[in-house]
């Protein structure tokens, strides 16, 4: 990056002077405000951090800050992505998508993406439903929505994003919520200190075709009773006054303790070498059990683009740039 | 075979006394099992016959089965290479000897042989089941089927067997040697050196010397067999082609395409990023591409051909050459790609080595009917530079050539080539490195006074706009696939906007052909017939109209490497015939193309049956034409 010595900026510095044009109310406006608000935290600068978004709602999201951005194609971001920070690894990388966008079109690049472990930071709002096409199910709809595309009720059974992430061998895996700003901006701080791919599903509220599909477990009143916020280190506990707790059986089926039995509540870990309780919690139901927010793993793996570069590195000190050897190479005769 | 008196005059023999007849062309056709080695045999011998200062050109033609069922017809592959003591243009129409494996690679062939050509048949398999694999109803050697030929049957199978006796393979191991027999023999018949290819195998198998000890062992059994029997009265020799001084080296078109990126890379201080995804006629460039680390060149094997694609735009957008190779399927997967790297003005190349469609088609045959497809196949009005290559070495040239373009234009290039100039080769005159063209590359300078930087203001002369690194100081912006006002890239949907976007793009491209020399020749530049060429064609026209032009007539040929923008002399050139015609594997599209454009009644010569053109067809259309004419 070319160096020059700049002060730390603040949040409005990562503002562009585009005027925001997502509908009013929109679950868009929070998390925009947290990632600027995590970003100037971070101390991040605007030369070294690129954006890129697929098409959506969501994917407009560059346009908005004042850095690096590209507004690219459906479902594709993570793969211009990877080519963005193969090419210079000292970039900062994010990817902005949507349920549709990572889900649906672009399911191919958001897992292989995961899988390779490329230095990307993608955040994924989930609204469950398409805003941009004004209001069709999406893969993450729950089944039964009724929507324009589904009057009859969808047929089709939902994703868990994170389940996907995690099948896919997601190093970091977490979810964070629109609304819930302080705990977003953990998120994302988190996500930028993981070195491979990082992704975040965020829930997010589309006020106009899928209002309120949160609401309930994200509405205050509700929101200690029917959330559960994953800790490292620390047992699975929810409940106003955090009475109740998780635990697993043997056949990984997660239960529901109070009382005497809560000292069984599962003691979380991120880092566990395997993935069967974030897994278990990934698709746990949302009717009979909270709903878990925070870091589901984190595994530290070296990143790809740094394997492609040492590469790169070790056969460029093996065997030296030489064009013209190249070229005049295998078996070459001379004609007078 | 064509054969003339001896130059020197002097009677040439074998040590045992058989004439040695002087020959000035050969065409050889090797065709077996795919999994007889009749690539690497013909490999061999081309490898050879270079070194030993012939022209010459190959034409492998393999089915897309790794393994079809041994014995079938399907399954037979073959490799036809033709070597002179003149500069040549084709493979050869009829060979003058084929190399006939098994009774199914005898069906396939045979009647391809010139009248009274050489047929070296192995008669190890010609049982009834065999036969009749081979969709034979009786022994063809036996019911007339190859009367006028001079058939050689040579058990190979077992006298490989008996050569390798004292060698430690299995009985399968020495089966798979017979084709080195088959090349000895054909190395006594052809006078080859060899040498090289002990020197080839030795450095194949470096790590399983047994390996070559049992090839080398075969082929020189193969050898001393010509020589001991006398299954042939006479062996044959063609003198080194007087080619144009220079270094010289056999190449392969998917090779040549490849070096010609690099040292394109090279030349313009940038290094070049592949994003692709493997497709047959292809997966070479990726291969060749993966094995050039030290020059800094990374390869990423995406999940998909979009991907490949996308990722080779998000190189260019960080300051590199994306790059991405594929074949016509790929290329429709990547149309929408293709037109965001329009919309973001940013250098990418599209190497699509085209292959026989629509659909999965013919993946080892070749044609040239993604044409339309490179010059409309995206959505809106999105175009984009094409030009294409003729020959495996003109290969090396065009992959400069698109990374110059891409470069300096901030545009995305599409290059054309096909599977028969990807796996055909030829000797290629090695390029003085300090004497290829410079490719001037500049990156925008960071901004450090705060003054706002305008990531679509443009050059004067190219319309170029400027190419910004992410991590420069000074220079963020958002671009995207939306329409953008023009200098500044901000959205913008205004109407006189969009128009003008529209047009700057298309004046952007137009404008690549200010900087092309003028259009050569062959021949004058009036008369009765102009035989327009591009792509692979070239070498079958090229032969054909110089046949032409030698018995008299006023017919000229010109190769069009620049489909679009087109060269600004073509409209003049076509004007002074009488009759234009363009022979195109295709059902007449780049006919359509000049028709539309220059409203000049371009006469169409198609062919789509996943072969190359021979030059006895081109030359016999245009004989009639000429006919016509008078």
């Amino acid at each position: 990056m070319t160096g020059v010595e700049q002060p730390k900026l603040t949040k409005k510095d990562f503002k562009s002077d585009q005027d925001v044009r997502w509908c009013p109310g929109c679950g868009d406006y929070a998390i925009l405000n947290s990632v600027q608000g995590a970003f100037a935290e971070l101390g991040k600068t605007l030369h070294g951090t690129v954006i890129i978004s697929g098409i959506g709602c969501s994917s407009r999201f560059p346009y908005y800050m004042e850095t690096y951005g590209f507004h690219t194609i459906h479902g594709r971001a993570p793969a211009i992505a990877s080519g963005v920070k193969i090419s210079n690894p000292e970039l900062d990388v994010w990817v902005v998508t949507g349920d549709g966008d990572a889900m649906s079109i672009g399911g191919n690049h958001f897992i292989h993406a995961m899988r390779r472990n490329v230095g990307l930071k993608i955040l994924m709002f989930n609204n469950r439903i398409y805003g941009l096409t004004k209001g069709q199910f999406s893969p993450t709809s729950p089944q039964g929505k009724v929507t324009k595309s589904s009057p009859m009720g969808s047929v089709d059974y939902p994703f868990s994003p994170i389940a996907l992430a995690l099948g896919a061998g997601g190093t970091f895996v977490a979810r964070g919520v629109d609304i819930l700003g302080p705990h977003l901006q953990d998120m994302i701080k988190r996500a930028d200190a993981h070195t491979g791919t990082a992704m975040i599903e965020i829930y997010q509220n589309c006020n106009i075709f899928n209002d309120g599909a949160y609401k309930g477990f994200t509405d205050k009143e509700v929101r200690g009773e029917r959330m559960l916020e994953l800790q490292h280190g620390k047992p699975l506990l929810f409940g106003a006054n955090k009475d109740k707790g998780i635990t697993f059986d043997q056949n990984f089926q997660p239960q529901i303790v109070t009382g005497a039995d809560l000292g069984k509540a599962f003691v979380w870990d991120e880092c566990s070498p395997s993935p069967a309780p974030a897994m278990a919690l990934a698709t746990m139901d949302e009717a009979h059990f909270p709903v878990p927010i925070g870091v589901f793993r984190r595994q530290e793996k070296p990143a790809f683009e740094r394997g492609v570069l040492a590469q790169i590195e070790k056969a460029k000190a093996q065997k030296p740039a030489d064009l013209k050897g190249l070229l005049y190479a295998g078996e070459i005769w001379d004609v007078q | 075979m064509q054969g003339t008196d001896s130059p020197t005059g002097l009677q040439q023999s074998t040590p045992d006394g058989r004439p040695i007849q002087e020959l000035d062309q050969v065409v050889i056709r090797f065709a077996g099992d795919s999994g007889d080695g009749m690539q690497l045999t013909g490999d061999q011998f081309t490898r050879t016959t270079a070194l030993m200062g012939n022209d010459i050109a190959t034409f492998p033609d393999f089915p897309a089965e790794i393994r079809a069922p041994a014995g079938t017809l399907p399954g037979v592959s073959a490799f036809q290479l033709r070597f002179s003591s003149f500069d040549i243009h084709t493979p050869g129409d009829a060979p003058d000897v084929l190399v006939a494996m098994n009774p199914a690679a005898l069906k396939v062939h045979y009647k391809a042989l010139k009248p009274n050509g050489i047929l070296l048949l192995n008669t190890a398999s010609f049982g009834e089941v065999e036969l009749k694999k081979a969709k034979w109803a009786a022994d063809p050697r036996r019911d007339g089927s190859l009367d006028g030929y001079r058939v050689i049957e040579v058990d190979l199978t077992e006298r490989t067997k008996e050569a390798l006796a004292s060698t430690t393979l299995d009985n399968r191991g020495k089966d798979r040697c017979k084709n080195m027999y088959a090349l000895g023999i054909l190395y006594w018949l052809f006078h080859r050196d060899m040498q090289p290819t002990e020197k080839a195998l030795a450095q194949k198998f470096a790590k399983k010397p047994e390996i070559v000890e049992a090839n080398l062992l075969a082929m020189k059994a193969g050898h001393a067999y010509a020589e001991t029997t006398e299954i042939f009265q006479t062996a044959y020799q063609v003198p080194p082609a007087k080619l144009p001084p220079g270094t010289y080296r056999n190449i392969m078109g998917n090779q040549s395409l490849t070096l010609g990126l690099v040292a394109a890379s090279q030349k313009a201080g940038v290094p070049l990023f592949l994003g692709s995804y493997p497709i047959t006629p292809a997966s070479d460039i990726l291969h060749q591409l993966s094995g050039y680390k030290n020059l800094g060149v990374t390869t990423f094997q995406a999940e998909d051909e979009i991907a490949a694609i996308c990722a080779a735009i998000g190189a260019s957008y960080s300051g590199l050459l994306g790059i991405t190779s594929t074949s016509g399927p790929g290329v429709a997967l990547k149309g929408e790609a293709m037109g965001l790297a329009i919309m973001a003005e940013l250098p990418l190349v599209v190497l699509n080595v085209q292959r026989a469609g629509p659909s999965t088609g013919m993946p080892t045959k070749t044609q040239q009917a993604d044409l339309l497809q490179a010059m409309y196949g995206r959505n809106g009005e999105s175009p984009m530079v094409v030009i294409a290559c003729s020959t495996p070495a003109d290969a090396f040239e065009v992959g400069y050539e698109a990374i110059r373009i891409a470069a300096e234009h901030m545009v995305p290039v599409m290059v054309l080539s096909d599977g028969y100039i990807a796996n055909g080769s030829e000797p290629w005159r090695l390029p003085d490195v300090d004497a290829l063209p410079p490719i001037t590359v500049k990156f925008a300078p960071a901004i450090t006074d705060g003054s706002k930087f305008e990531p679509y203001k443009r050059d004067e002369k190219t319309l170029a706009r400027p190419w910004a690194k992410p991590g420069t100081v000074g220079l963020v912006h958002r671009i995207g696939g939306l329409e953008k006002q023009d200098v500044t890239g901000n959205i913008s949907y205004d109407p006189d906007n969009h128009q003008h976007m529209i047009d700057t793009r298309a004046e952007k491209v137009a404008r690549v052909a200010d900087g092309l020399p003028p259009m050569q020749t062959l021949g004058e530049r009036t008369g009765d017939v102009l035989v327009l060429g591009w792509g692979s064609p070239r070498g079958a026209i090229t032969a054909a109209v110089m046949r032409l032009q030698k018995q008299g007539h006023k017919i000229s040929a010109a190769f069009l490497r620049y489909l679009n923008p087109l060269p600004k002399d073509l409209g003049e050139l076509m004007k002074g015939f009488k009759k234009v015609v363009l022979p195109e594997l295709n059902k007449g599209q780049l006919a359509m193309m000049l028709r539309a454009k220059f409203l000049v009644d371009v006469q169409s010569y198609s062919q789509v049956n996943g072969q190359p053109f021979t030059s006895q067809a081109i030359e016999d259309y245009m004989s009639k034409l000429l006919k016509e004419i008078r």
